[in-house]
């Protein structure tokens, strides 16, 4: 009987566990009021205010080569400088507000749609998520053909976030495009008949493939996702006209495999020395370490020189990986005939909160100091807008776009990023109030550059968390990350925010605030207007000088796309975008998760509790014209 | 009235045996929570014939399921947890909310919420992402995952349940794990600062 008293011990227990409760709760607002007090006795990372109005027009401002304007929109980025500007002037701020929809399509799938669709010879190309198939549209939504490439279910089961794809390319006559499983597929353009298909990862080691292949000098340029599996981060190059692999430049390892050679020549001197992608590991965990290719890739055709950003090292646990961990969270400047690195520059150094480096880089010239250079902009998960002189890599400013408490600044004479060391996660301890949260400042969705008002217009997250390190194991296939997060809205209690950046001035024009992340991508136009979409299913219009708010509808589901906007055959411009949310951010709703479970989703969830009660999954394709 | 009150009838001793008996079951099983064998025997190999779908062509044949061995042992259910984390099942399911995988605590099982159907997926692997494990983890661990995977959506029996993580939680006590009382929906996050 001393043995048995299961009936009072489980009460006693229970009672216990109510008091340490309650004690939970004192300690979590003791600890958010010790929060603030903190904060308030120290110096506060820098949060810029908007200002209300453009600089007059009279002041210098940012710049960008302009291709002639054929009306198409044949890369998810529509030019090689990624500026996401079409000089298409009929739908203008000031009749915008007559827009309505021209025609509907459904995609059939329920997933996370971050695809833009592809306008080229009078067809509208549009590529889901998994399972990947291509559409082919006649400009009035008439099917052509569809292409499926039937990719292994079972890659669902290693893709992080959702099963995303974003988008295909056209070139020469081909679609091409990465399926999940590890393809990249041409498809011909006219017929839908595929042309090629090369296997170029493994989903037993973790490899997926999300991202937007570039298309330059005749090669297709892929890189793999996998940087919460383990998976050692590559840029590919692969003949467009045969599909066979060219070069491979991977994120880790030695000088040889990250294709570090005789011309490479790194501007800060933490970012110089031999295998570095090496000897900043410890033993060989470079094998596993990450630095995925997942983002988006630019190209200046005058330096020959593309740019694109390598993912965080892996696993999150920071404790299980010393050392500065090259080349994660870097950004590369290489040769794309031979893959040759140019320049390097890590952006966070042995990245502590999964802030990924695959941001897109725009190509901009800026005024600056007297001289207009040659510079790339972009918006880190990190939390800064850094503008960099693109043939050298010196950083010329780098700014906060929003809250930060994970680092001081960015100290441009040494490049470095200064990390405060109480935000650093620990095994088996929680830190409270990491800002930005493991998505960013912003993720993946693309913002876009007009040169008519000199800002860039960038979609972003106000979010910050808590995070626990726990040990993680290497297993080859399943999650290697080791963290606990929840994510919550960051101060001021909203989620979403759409900054137009002025790049001379490093500070936001004007910022809109929204309720949820705003994860689709941002498209401006000569009519100078600014299109995005919202979590709850609006698509936007707005004021590309002053943000006012002009046009919105609703449409069937969250957006989480890039949009478009083209002129058909009738001589209208349309404005189409993907709209079905899902991806990291809507991962409770596109996955059906349990946000009771802070931790869900790797802790987006939490913050998306109300999402569900928002909106509903279910891709469809809106085309929108003037009456 | 006449009483023999030098012995019991033997229908009272019957009783008294019985309740006796009934008290020694009952308080044996509730120590099964505690329950703890340090030379296992494994529990037998993989279930056979265990139905996914639980519609049967003509005749209903059987719509029982075996329980699983360790269901009600919070040792077991304990290391279950300890494993969950140890083979990267946390990696997908989170704690239980899901993630890149579905989530396991709520009321919803694609392939089955009873002890053999989960042995079977983690087994055999699910073809739209579940991994296949066979061959990979030892069949008694298996059946402490299986009895973990079930208490998160509060199959077993409360006493067995393991350990929660309050300290992660958004409201401790209200969304923490293991307490299918909770409502799914609730209301919008705190934000980080009050503005």
């Amino acid at each position: 009987m001393a043995r048995c008293r299961p009936v009072v011990s489980r009460r006693s227990v229970r009672a216990v566990t109510s008091v340490a409760r309650m004690r939970v709760v004192v300690t979590v607002a003791a600890g958010v009021l010790a929060g603030a007090c903190t904060r308030e006795g120290k110096p506060e990372p820098p949060r810029r205010e908007a200002a209300s109005a453009l600089p007059p027009s009279a002041a210098p401002r940012a710049s960008a080569v302009l291709d002639a304007e054929d009306g198409q929109w044949t890369m998810p980025m529509k030019s090689y400088n990624g500026i996401r500007y079409s000089q298409l002037a009929q739908i203008t701020a000031a009749n915008v507000k007559d827009l309505r929809p021209a025609w509907t399509f459904s995609t059939s799938v329920l997933r996370g749609h971050e695809e833009p669709p592809i306008v080229a010879n009078n067809t509208m190309y549009v590529l889901t998520p998994f399972p990947n198939i291509l559409y082919a549209l006649d400009l009035d939504g008439n099917k052509k053909w569809q292409y499926e490439p039937n990719p292994q279910a079972e890659a669902q089961g290693v893709a992080c976030c959702d099963v995303v794809n974003r988008g295909p390319s056209f070139a020469d006559g081909k679609i091409v495009f990465n399926t999940l499983d590890n393809h990249v597929v041409a498809v011909d353009a006219a017929s839908g008949k595929e042309v090629w298909k090369t296997k170029v990862g493994d989903i037993n080691i973790g490899e997926t493939m999300t991202m937007a292949p570039l298309v330059v000098n005749g090669k297709v340029l892929v890189g793999n996702s996998g940087g919460e599996m383990g998976v050692r981060g590559w840029l590919k190059a692969l003949d467009l006209a045969s599909g066979r692999v060219l070069w491979t430049a991977y994120s880790t390892g030695p000088d040889s495999d990250v294709k570090i050679g005789a011309r490479f020549k790194a501007f800060y001197p933490k970012d110089r020395g031999k295998d570095l992608g090496v000897n900043t590991w410890q033993g060989e965990q470079w094998k596993i370490g990450g630095g995925n290719v997942w983002g988006w890739v630019t190209y200046d055709p005058a330096a020959n020189l593309v740019y694109y950003g390598t993912a965080n090292p892996g696993p999150w646990n920071p404790d299980q990986r010393p050392g500065d961990n090259k080349w994660t969270s870097t950004l590369f400047a290489r040769d794309p005939n031979t893959g040759e690195a140019v320049w390097a520059y890590q952006l966070s150094p042995h990245d502590l909160h999964d802030y990924d480096g695959v941001n897109e880089s725009v190509l901009i010239d800026v005024p600056w100091k007297g001289q207009t250079r040659k510079a790339l902009i972009r918006a880190d998960r990190n939390g800064y807008v850094y503008l960099i002189d693109r043939t050298t890599g010196e950083v010329l400013s780098a700014e906060p776009f929003v809250y930060i408490t994970t680092s001081r600044r960015v100290n441009v004479s040494n490049g470095s990023l200064e990390y405060v060391p109480g935000k650093k996660p620990q095994i088996g301890e929680v830190v409270r109030e990491i800002c930005p949260a493991s998505p960013g400042g912003k993720d993946w969705q693309p913002s876009s550059f007009s040169p008519r008002t000199g800002l860039l217009y960038i979609p972003h997250q106000n979010l910050c968390e808590d995070e626990e390190g726990v040990e993680a194991n290497y297993i080859a296939g399943t999650p290697y990350v080791g963290m606990n997060v929840r994510m919550y809205a960051g101060p001021g209690g909203h989620r979403g925010e759409l900054t137009a950046w002025d790049p001379v001035a490093a500070r936001p024009a004007w910022t809109i605030n929204e309720k949820f992340p705003v994860w689709s991508g941002t498209v401006v136009t000569a009519g100078d207007v600014v299109f995005y979409g919202t979590m709850d299913g609006w698509f936007k219009a707005v004021d590309a000088r002053t943000g006012a708010p002009l046009w919105q509808y609703r449409t069937g589901s969250g957006i989480i796309g890039q949009p478009v906007t083209y002129r058909g055959p009738d001589g209208k411009q349309y404005v189409a975008v993907v709209s079905g949310v899902g991806g990291w951010a809507g991962a409770i709703v596109a996955g059906g998760l349990d946000p009771r479970d802070s931790t869900a989703a790797l802790g987006f969830a939490a913050a998306m509790k109300d999402l569900p009660d928002a909106t509903q999954k279910g891709g469809t394709l809106y085309v929108f014209s003037l009456p | 009235m006449r009483t023999t009150p030098t012995a019991p009838r033997p229908a009272v001793r019957r009783l008294a045996f019985g309740i006796g008996t009934i008290a020694l079951l009952a308080t044996l099983a509730a120590c099964n929570r505690e329950q703890r064998r340090f030379r296992e025997s494994p529990p037998s190999t993989s279930p056979s014939a265990v139905r996914v779908s639980a519609l049967q062509p003509g005749t209903v044949q059987d719509t029982a399921h075996a329980p699983g061995p360790y269901d009600d042992v919070a040792y077991h259910v304990s290391e279950g947890q300890r494993l969950f984390g140890w083979y990267n099942c946390a990696g997908c399911h989170a704690n239980g909310g899901g993630g890149m995988g579905p989530p396991l605590m709520d009321e919803k099982w694609i392939y089955g919420s009873a002890p053999e159907q989960i042995f079977n997926t983690i087994v055999q692997g699910r073809p739209n992402g579940m991994p296949s494990f066979a061959g990979k983890i030892p069949t008694p661990q298996v059946w402490e995952l299986v009895a973990y995977v079930r208490s998160l959506s509060a199959q077993n029996s409360t006493g067995a349940r393991s350990a929660r993580s309050d300290h992660m939680m958004m409201y401790p006590g209200s969304g923490s794990l293991q307490d299918a009382t909770t409502p799914v929906k609730s209301f919008h996050p705190p934000a980080a600062e009050m503005p």
